[in-house]
């Protein structure tokens, strides 16, 4: 039988807000445990919360961003379940009412197609603290720093149909949060975390087959792997007359397997109800127009807009839109090298090799853009070679002094006086008779080689254009 | 002395007749010398006191003219005070130091108040008797056979017998103005978000509220002057300015609409409270007050509302106490789970046990609807019939409680004693101010007289109390069980 997936999927972003959503203490990653939990956080009788103001925001520019209904009045609730790592014994979430209502994201594949996905809320809610079992001899330790940072749960529709589809999916949101700044989603670090809703059902059939919930992915790798693995064991239950249980599921990376969680893991009524400590928000209409007002370009728009401006490809644009940083560093580079098309691949081949090469953030790279687009300038004004280019490069990232002050001191200047060209022009003709026989007996592609040979007495700074016209010119 | 109102002693301190360590140390004697018999302290401070009075002394001589500057207080347990353990009557937090200050506390403190220590109280504020304390009933002091109300049963005790000059107290469905009643002593609850919640424990968030508990309307109106206010820390508190309240004290009740609620005339109201309300309410019409009656047709909902969104909210508030950070944990649990069980059975009560089962039962997956859906539906048309009222009269007076105080262990049955709280609990329902004051006597025992206005009419609702304590002695009256002086 032919089989069709159906995916939805529950990503959580932590918000990058200073502090947490209802205390003032510090949502910083990596602190010695328990050291960023106030008493709000420890849950002491009589604590209060009062929320962030920020992480409100930053939910509210998501939604914007993508188009979404934002909710004039959004009410958050406790979601009742005991474990040691929630010290209230209730997380605040928001169940009926969130923040953020129905919107969509466009995803587009490697073939080009493009797929519209329905987000169908995001709401805010609070982090739990962290569990830890290792070294307590039997024990538990509990560290609240991250228990109380926001989170912004962001909920697609049903709508993804293979696991490619969903990293994609994924790959666009983690696209648009860091556009927006609202995160750092970072899957390793767990302030990006998905979750993900899996069934199979026959071809043609319209209902939706009984679903699985793979938690715990934290890759977008494991993405994939998870959801392809969690398809090819329903299909086999399925296929060998089971039937699919509604259940949570966790993804082991090492055994590349989903198992179900023990169900103590699984609590099943929350008992919501809404949270008395806090007023509903109300936000209204000037609100909303101005976070809409200092939305960043977005990737898309961006995408557009230098296919247009800048004349690139489809592929080059895509690559350089993919941080807001790589496209504003682009920007700088074309803008004042004067050439966006060398600025394009400088950016996406030779800066982008070097950037996965040492592992830096764009931040991180010692070549500024403007340092970038002087050398780009001084290719297009035959000052270097595109080849001493690449040298030239390479030792500015040894070297502080200007691109220019580089090329000279290194000797790399290109050499366009023809005194001096002919010169090397009538060595490579009295050192390449033979060569030179062939081209005058019509055999045209022998000009490469001598070309070659002259680039190469002059160490590569004669002008391959010049040597070219003048060999010609020597030989009729 | 110690039997004066605070705003006599704080003429008697700002005249110099008394120093506050005097005034402290006499009510330490008195503590010292009843609190035994009536165990109204869970904790008394007496090294702090004195080291707090001292230091009021010092600021008046150096000019500070605070109203209750110097003046001895004491707070319910329910209140978190730095360095002072915070039990809100419960084994769970038996041995809890609390870290910080509630803002009530903080406030007080901030105007020179003297703290004598921490008033006994029903567990997490749960009960009508004061019965309920994990640290033993509290004994009324007009008969110690007879409970002196709740769960403010410590701080009204308190004041009754003179153990401290004022005391506060919280309520949520009656556990200021019950107590009050049941003692013979002035009990305010504000509106709800006058007064900042932060560091008060939380019973029941959406209608918990701090107030005074006090000799008198003036001195209620002395010590919200203290404790209202709008507080960052406090999401539901309200920034509306907070009025002098002893501004309107003697405004002229001439004109006066006094609202009679027929439902709070009806069955199961004992013909003593009925005849003093009555003779309360014409002391008012010979002050230019006019009688009506008014309708409240949902009051009879308001119990049965009000005991699911307390409970249900009390479950969810409770379930920080786990054995994880703080408070009691069972001994040698095996497991998460045998902790979280044992520590739960054995750490709480059984009235705080059976509140949290049936909030858990009202949120539960198939009963929400039909629970507390429908509980907060209730709520809303009680806030109507309310607002409805307030458009033909100024206020709406009946009685605070069905009777006077009743024995202790007389009220075995749940129910019975959630029916005590009829007359009060649909105010905190609709988070209206009201007081209780004592408006007549007995067999010996104090009737309460229940006053309630429009959302923050703090002013109203004092000044109506005031004029009558202006006009009447009922509030004078002291229990003769307690008047041997040390």
């Amino acid at each position: 039988m032919e089989w069709e997936t159906v995916i939805g999927l529950e990503v959580h972003v932590q918000l990058s807000t200073k502090s947490k959503l209802f205390s003032g203490s510090s949502t910083k990653f990596g602190a010695e445990p328990n050291t960023q939990a106030s008493i709000f956080d420890l849950a002491l009788p009589g604590t209060l919360p009062v929320l962030n103001e920020e992480a409100l925001k930053k939910a509210v520019k998501f939604g914007v961003a993508i188009g979404a209904e934002i909710s004039k009045r959004s009410v958050f609730d406790r979601k009742n379940y005991f474990y040691p790592d929630l010290p209230k014994g209730y997380q605040v979430s928001q169940l009926d009412y969130p923040t953020v209502g129905k919107g969509s994201l466009t995803v587009t594949m490697d073939d080009g197609s493009e797929r519209v996905i329905g987000v169908t809320r995001a709401h805010m809610e609070e982090d739990a603290g962290k569990s830890l079992h290792k070294d307590y001899h039997g024990m538990s330790g509990i560290d609240l720093n991250r228990a109380g940072t926001p989170l912004l749960e962001i909920v697609s529709e049903p709508d993804l149909r293979t696991a490619k589809e969903a990293v994609a999916y994924l790959k666009k949101l983690h696209r648009i949060i860091r556009y927006l700044d609202i995160s750092d989603a970072i899957m390793a670090e767990g302030s990006m975390r998905c979750d993900a809703n899996v069934s199979i059902r026959p071809k043609g059939e319209t209902e939706f087959g009984t679903r699985t919930e793979i938690k715990n992915i934290n890759s977008f790798r494991f993405v994939e792997k998870a959801i392809n693995h969690e398809v090819r064991r329903q299909q086999e239950v399925i296929e060998d007359g089971g039937r699919i249980v509604q259940e949570t599921r966790l993804y082991d990376a090492d055994k590349d397997e989903t198992r179900p969680m023990r169900s103590k893991e699984v609590a099943n009524d929350y008992r919501y109800f809404p949270e008395p400590d806090l007023l509903p928000i109300v936000i209204d209409d000037d609100y909303i127009a101005a976070i809409k007002a200092q939305l960043p370009e977005m990737p898309d728009s961006k995408k557009i807009r230098f296919i247009e401006q800048y004349a690139l490809s489809d592929y080059d644009a895509d690559v350089l839109v993919s941080t807001r940083e790589m496209a504003e560093y682009y920007e700088v580079v074309a803008q004042q090298s004067g050439d966006a098309k060398l600025a394009a691949n400088w950016v996406s081949q030779d800066l982008l090799g070097l950037l996965n090469k040492n592992n830096w953030d764009i931040a991180d790279c010692p070549i500024q853009p403007e340092r970038l687009a002087v050398l780009i300038a001084r290719i297009k004004d035959n000052t270097i070679s595109g080849k001493i280019a690449k040298a030239v490069f390479e030792a500015m990232l040894e070297e502080t002094i200007s691109v220019d002050e580089i090329i000279a001191a290194k000797g790399l200047k290109q050499v366009t006086d023809s005194g001096e060209i002919e010169k090397i022009v009538a060595q490579v003709i009295d050192n390449n008779p033979d060569q030179v026989q062939q081209y005058k007996e019509g055999k045209q592609q022998v000009i490469g080689f001598l070309v070659g040979q002259a680039m190469q007495l002059s160490k590569g700074k004669a002008n391959p254009a010049q040597v070219n016209a003048l060999l010609r010119e020597k030989m009729q | 002395m110690i039997k004066s109102t605070v705003a006599e002693l704080s003429l008697a301190l700002a005249a110099g007749d008394i120093s506050s360590v005097e005034l402290t140390q006499a009510y330490l004697n008195r503590i010292a010398q009843y609190n035994g018999e009536l165990n109204a302290f869970i904790t008394v401070c007496e090294e702090s006191a004195l080291e707090q009075a001292k230091a009021a002394d010092v600021a008046r001589a150096k000019g500070d003219t605070s109203s209750l500057l110097g003046i001895p207080l004491a707070h319910k347990d329910i209140f978190c005070t730095e360095g002072i353990t915070t039990t809100c009557g419960s084994r769970m937090l038996g041995n809890f130091v609390s870290p910080y200050n509630a803002t009530v506390v903080e406030r007080f403190s901030d105007a020179g108040v003297v703290m004598l220590g921490k008033t006994n109280m029903d567990e997490f504020a749960m009960g009508s008797s004061n019965e309920t304390s994990f640290f033993g009933a509290v004994k009324n002091p007009w008969n110690t056979a007879c409970v002196p109300g709740g769960s403010s049963g410590g701080s009204a005790a308190a004041v009754a017998a003179d153990l401290c000059a004022m005391a506060t107290g919280t309520d949520t469905g009656g556990s200021i103005r019950q107590p009050a009643a049941f003692c013979g002593i002035t009990g305010f609850k504000p509106s709800y978000g006058r007064v900042s919640r932060w560091g008060m424990i939380a019973f029941a968030s959406s209608l918990d509220q701090a107030g005074p508990i006090c000799k008198s309307a003036e001195d209620a109106a002395l010590m919200l002057n203290v404790m209202a206010g709008l507080d960052s820390k406090d999401s539901t508190s309200i920034d509306k300015p907070v009025e002098d309240y002893t501004a309107t004290l003697n405004d002229s009740l001439q004109g006066l609409r006094i609202g009679v609620p027929k439902q709070h005339f009806a069955e199961g109201l004992s013909s003593e409270v009925e005849q003093a309300i009555r003779d309360a309410l014409a002391e008012y019409e010979k002050m230019g007050a006019i009688i009506k009656e008014v309708d409240l047709p949902n009051s009879h909902l308001s119990v049965p509302a009000y005991y699911v969104i307390a409970p249900a909210e009390a479950s969810a508030n409770l379930s920080r106490y786990d054995g994880v950070r703080y408070g009691y944990r069972c001994e040698n649990p095996v497991d998460l789970e045998d902790m979280y069980k044992r520590t739960r059975s054995e750490g709480f009560g059984e009235e705080v046990k059976r509140r949290i089962m049936i909030g858990t039962y009202a949120l539960s997956a198939g009963f929400y609807d039909a629970y507390y859906r429908k509980a907060q539906k209730i709520r809303r048309l009680i806030k109507v019939d309310f607002s409805n009222a307030f458009k033909e009269v100024d206020v709406i007076i009946g009685p605070t409680s069905p009777h006077t105080a009743f024995k202790l262990g007389s009220k075995s049955d749940p129910v019975s004693m959630y029916l005590e709280d009829i007359y009060t609990i649909a105010v905190n329902l609709a988070g209206l101010p009201a007081i209780s004051i004592p408006a007549g006597s007995a067999n010996g025992l104090p009737i309460g007289m229940h006053i309630v206005a429009g959302d923050f009419e703090e002013a109203k609702v004092l000044n109506v109390a005031h004029q009558f304590q202006k006009h009447t002695d009922w509030h004078r009256n002291k229990p003769s069980a307690m008047a041997k002086e040390a």
